[in-house]
């Protein structure tokens, strides 16, 4: 590509990721002299770190597509806009974790994870490379096995058993179908596949694209790889789970995204309609799950699993359509929100585990239940929320990517979906039962998370027309 | 600019009553009914202004989302004009009636300020995805008003309502991605999608987008076989709350089928007009004998509900009918309908604020628990039957004018379909007065609830009054003085039979 240019000047480009590792050793060093009790700076400085990644990324968000390193890092629209929402959601995460863990032992150990996890993620998104792939999935799941069991206690060990199980394991089908892909194709990068894929082995090729999708797929806790998602959630504390499943999963389906959209394009197996089929399982098996859930995290978890068929309907059409980018960029901002506000309204509340103990909680919070109802409805996708305007493109461009029948089996889903979100709205709403005697105080940072979302929900969905300009798709 | 006020007016004053913690309920409750005078005088205003011939007036559009071409784009016409005049004097009368809620006033104050900005946002929305937004959220809207203000079974009822139409505004969506994408230009917007219809000469995916809107539609209007949700949303909804939906929010569907299905699928719709009456004349026939079959003055209510938005779409279909019908016809069938769209608010809107009449009185609405209600409470027993012969379709008041109207100009393209549809008018007319003589005739008889207040047998009270005489008045208005409605109607309706012929 631009072999002219030395690799400082390529560093540059990096620069959002170069920010967000700059906050991770910086992190680790103050860390190791601050005192226990004063961690918290830590954690504000990863946030400062992570800001100042966003802003970085919205800076060069309007720069004209390039690949660096050889063509293993794109930086498009695609990945400008994944590195604002994760390096803004880690700063949201880092903000609620702050609360949940001060004055633990580790509390410097978990924000640094955090960042690390995130340039890994973002390492997904913008990987043009199957080897930088699965360094990217590597990066982005070594560091949130350690989040997953901060707490020590069994529930959270459990978890990352099965976590880190599970991981290694998609690990391996990911390298086998890596190394079936390079043999088929004689090389690693997208655009060299897409090239060779057409005219090689068709078994080459559907080992290849199952293995790696399954690497994907796993990191975005779809169906069928999804079994950690609920103990995972529901195993760890709230904050950490806001984490695990806002932004993996945003990489994992900008990934998916990529590899649909170039090398799989012309592949000689039905790409798009395996990813329909693992989109449409999710959204059903995520949904139905879900019905009987009355511990909320557990309730959240399936709604992510169902939330990621909605994106992989956008991943299936990826090179089919114009209108699949904005789309998937919209539903992925819009997702990021709102999903990190529900998680957010379970922090607020610490000790309201079920759905009844905390409507009985939130009773003298009336905001509070409020701003939960714009996230839960956001979610279902009501308008004029950020995922309505998410759901909206994703609806259009599966049919104009003739996947109409996906669209149907997306709009039943979400009424189905309206079901268990409204099993928390409703008895929260309920102001007419009694009120339980003890009064709950709701954590600072948490509440303050949720009002954002809320409202950030709301005006990325009335205001999308400025910012889906801003950002050029 | 005039018009996004009045849609958006009653939204900032909603958010005003909540955000402010201090204010007291007795001030919430007239800001609610202040509001809504403000907005009634600013459509009163309009309608003043507002020339028939002209088309579309008072027009914003400002883009939202640029990537698929929707943007809040609002407007009146002769069509919309009409409906959101109602909706505001139906939300006056609410708020007046509700002057005495006492289950936490502001929230309710509140939420019905949100619901009017949402209702009359979707009639006045000239892009297809601000009508979703704003048809949603009057779902979202109703939902919190009989789950937090019902009465019986008000969690389940809520629930129903709100899954049942939730699936119908999804199946709408569908629908208008289908318009979307089947564009030419690829549009949201209402006017350009009227002048350049999508899939024309595509009839199997016309059909199918027909199908999806219909669908979407139909479960709001309701027509059989979608209609379940509706009795048990209004048996256990407010008094104003049922007003609201039954007067204005079932009217969202049928404004739908006028807006959006017919200028928009003309040529889906005249391939399929047939069904559409007989769907219309099916919803006339079951809604009148299922509403006979009532034991519960509020259920029979609602049941006339899906009778009378059944003529609607009897006269919509047969306006598709254009290889047997002429023009003036099929016109006079639409102007009806859009009447009946009308007529319907006022009349049921007061009918349902005198069944709650019954419910604060005695807490139930079975025929069976009341009896001769004319001596004590003769001013409550003149509207009820002023509200019932009206709706049965008394020459003089609003429902004449509008059934008429669609018989006369069905009955060319559909002679048979009509004929059964007048039928249906035989048993509501028995039905309304055999409700009268259970209510007002025989010996006295009222629950035994004395914990009541006012008693069981108390009159209607002042404010009861100034919210329920009115809306019957006004429906009086349009059956003496039908040209004043129907030369605001009349042009936009032969715009539209002109559109469907194309």
């Amino acid at each position: 590509m631009n072999e002219m240019a030395s690799a400082g000047e390529e560093a540059v480009a990096l620069l959002p990721e170069l920010l967000l590792l700059a906050g991770a050793v910086l992190g680790l060093l103050v860390g190791l002299w601050t005192p226990q009790r004063r961690q918290v700076r830590v954690g504000v400085l990863a946030v400062l770190f992570c800001l100042a990644s966003a802003a970085a990324a919205a800076v060069a968000l309007t720069d004209p597509d390039e690949t660096v390193f050889d063509g293993t890092w794109v930086i498009d629209t695609t990945t400008g806009v994944v590195r604002i929402v994760v390096a803004l959601s880690t700063a949201v995460a880092v903000g609620l974790c702050s609360s949940a863990f001060a004055g633990h032992p580790r509390e410097t150990e978990a924000y640094v994870l955090m960042l690390l996890g995130s340039i890994g993620t973002i390492a997904l998104a913008a990987s043009g490379d199957l080897l930088m792939l699965v360094a990217g999935y590597l990066l982005a799941s070594v560091p949130l096995y350690a989040l997953v069991g901060f707490v020590k206690d069994a529930r959270g060990v459990e978890a990352t058993l099965k976590y880190y199980l599970m991981g290694a394991f998609v690990g391996v089908l990911m390298l086998v179908g890596v190394a079936a892909l390079i043999l088929a194709g004689g090389a690693s990068g997208y655009a060299e596949l897409a090239m060779e894929l057409p005219d090689v082995s068709v078994a080459l090729v559907a080992v290849g694209v199952l293995g790696v999708l399954a690497g994907v797929a796993f990191k975005a806790g779809a169906v069928p790889v999804h079994f950690w998602v609920p103990d995972v959630t529901a195993g760890t504390a709230p904050a950490v789970a806001a984490y695990i499943t806002t932004v993996p999963k945003i990489g994992a389906v900008a990934a998916a995204f990529r590899l649909v959209a170039e090398p799989f394009a012309n592949a000689p197996v039905d790409v798009p309609l395996l990813v329909a089929v693992i989109g449409a399982a999710s959204m059903t098996l995520g949904n139905l799950a879900a019905f009987a859930q009355t511990e909320l995290l557990r309730l959240l978890a399936y709604s992510t699993i169902s939330q990621v068929g909605y994106l992989f309907m956008v991943v299936a059409v990826a090179a089919r359509t114009d209108i699949a980018e904005p789309a998937l960029v919209v539903y992925l901002a819009g997702y990021a929100v709102t999903n990190l506000g529900a998680f957010a309204a379970v922090a607020a509340l610490p000790g309201s585990a079920t759905i009844t103990e905390w409507a009985a909680a939130a009773r003298r919070h009336r905001w509070l239940v409020v701003s939960l109802v714009v996230c839960l409805l956001g979610l279902v996708g009501t308008p004029p929320t950020a995922v309505f305007v998410g759901k909206l493109a994703v609806f259009t461009a599966t049919a104009d990517g003739a996947m109409a029948w996906l669209v149907v089996v997306a709009a039943v889903n979400t009424v189905a979906s309206l079901f268990y979100y409204l099993r928390w709205v409703a008895p929260a709403t309920d102001t007419a039962a009694p009120a339980t005697g003890l009064a709950t105080t709701a954590a600072r940072a948490p509440v303050v998370t949720v009002h954002a979302a809320a409202i950030g929900s709301l005006v990325l969905g009335i205001g999308a027309g400025v910012w889906l300009t801003f950002t050029g798709v | 600019m005039l018009l996004t006020v009045v849609v958006l007016l009653p939204l900032a004053v909603a958010v005003v009553l909540m955000a402010l913690p201090r204010i007291p309920d007795r001030v919430a409750s007239w800001a609610w009914v202040a509001t809504s005078a403000v907005d009634l005088a600013l459509v009163a205003w309009m309608w003043w202004r507002f020339d028939p011939g002209a088309g579309i007036a008072f027009d914003v559009k400002v883009r939202w989302i640029p990537t698929v071409d929707a943007s809040y784009h609002v407007g009146v016409d002769g069509l919309s004009l009409p409906l959101i005049a109602m909706t505001t004097a139906l939300f006056l009368a609410c708020a007046v009636w509700s002057l005495r809620e006492r289950r936490r006033p502001r929230a309710y104050a509140a939420l019905f300020l949100f619901l009017q900005t949402a209702c009359l946002g979707t009639f006045a929305a000239l892009d297809l995805i601000l009508f979703f937004v704003f048809f949603d959220l009057t779902i979202v809207g109703m939902y919190f008003v009989i789950a937090g203000w019902g009465h019986g079974n008000r969690r389940r009822s809520a629930l129903k309502f709100f899954l049942y139409t939730f699936l119908g505004s999804l199946a709408l969506l569908v629908g208008f991605i289908g318009l979307f994408l089947g564009s030419d230009e690829r549009t949201f917007d209402m006017v350009r999608l009227a002048d350049n219809p999508p899939l024309q000469g595509a009839p199997v995916a016309g059909g199918l987008v027909l199908l999806a809107i219909g669908i979407g539609l139909g479960v709001k209007t309701p027509v059989f076989p979608f209609h379940t949700w509706l009795p048990d949303a209004h048996t256990d909804a407010p008094a104003a709350g049922s007003a609201i939906l039954a007067g204005v929010l079932l009217k969202l569907g049928t404004y739908g089928f006028v807006r959006i299905a017919m200028p928009m699928l003309p040529e889906a719709w005249r391939d399929w007009a047939m069904v559409i009456v007989v769907v219309g004349v099916v919803s006339v026939v079951w809604g009148a004998f299922v509403a006979l079959a009532q034991q519960d003055f509020k259920r029979m209510v609602a049941y006339t509900s899906v009778n009378h938005m059944g003529y609607i779409l009897l006269g919509l279909g047969a306006a598709g009918m254009v290889g047997s019908a002429d023009d003036d016809a099929r016109t006079i069938a639409t102007v009806g309908a859009m009447v009946q769209m009308v007529s319907h608010g006022l009349l049921t809107g007061a009918l349902f604020l005198l069944s709650g009449v019954l419910w604060t009185r005695g807490g139930t609405y079975a025929f069976d628990r009341w009896g001769g209600l004319a001596r004590p409470a003769p001013v409550f027993a003149a509207c009820l039957a002023v509200a019932a012969f009206g709706s049965l379709g008394l020459p003089g008041l609003s429902a004449f004018i509008a059934e008429f109207q669609i018989f006369t100009g069905a009955l060319q393209a559909t002679p048979v379909a009509t004929v059964i549809a007048v039928t249906g008018i035989l048993v509501t007319a028995g039905l309304f007065l055999l409700a009268l003589q259970r209510l007002l005739a025989g010996p006295t008889t009222a629950p035994a609830s004395a914990a009541s207040n006012p008693g069981p047998l108390a009159d209607v009270d002042r404010r009861e009054i100034v919210a329920i005489v009115p809306l019957l008045a006004l429906s009086l208005v349009i059956g003496l003085l039908p040209r004043v409605l129907l030369d605001v109607v009349e042009p936009a309706a032969a715009l539209v039979t002109e559109l469907v012929a194309r």
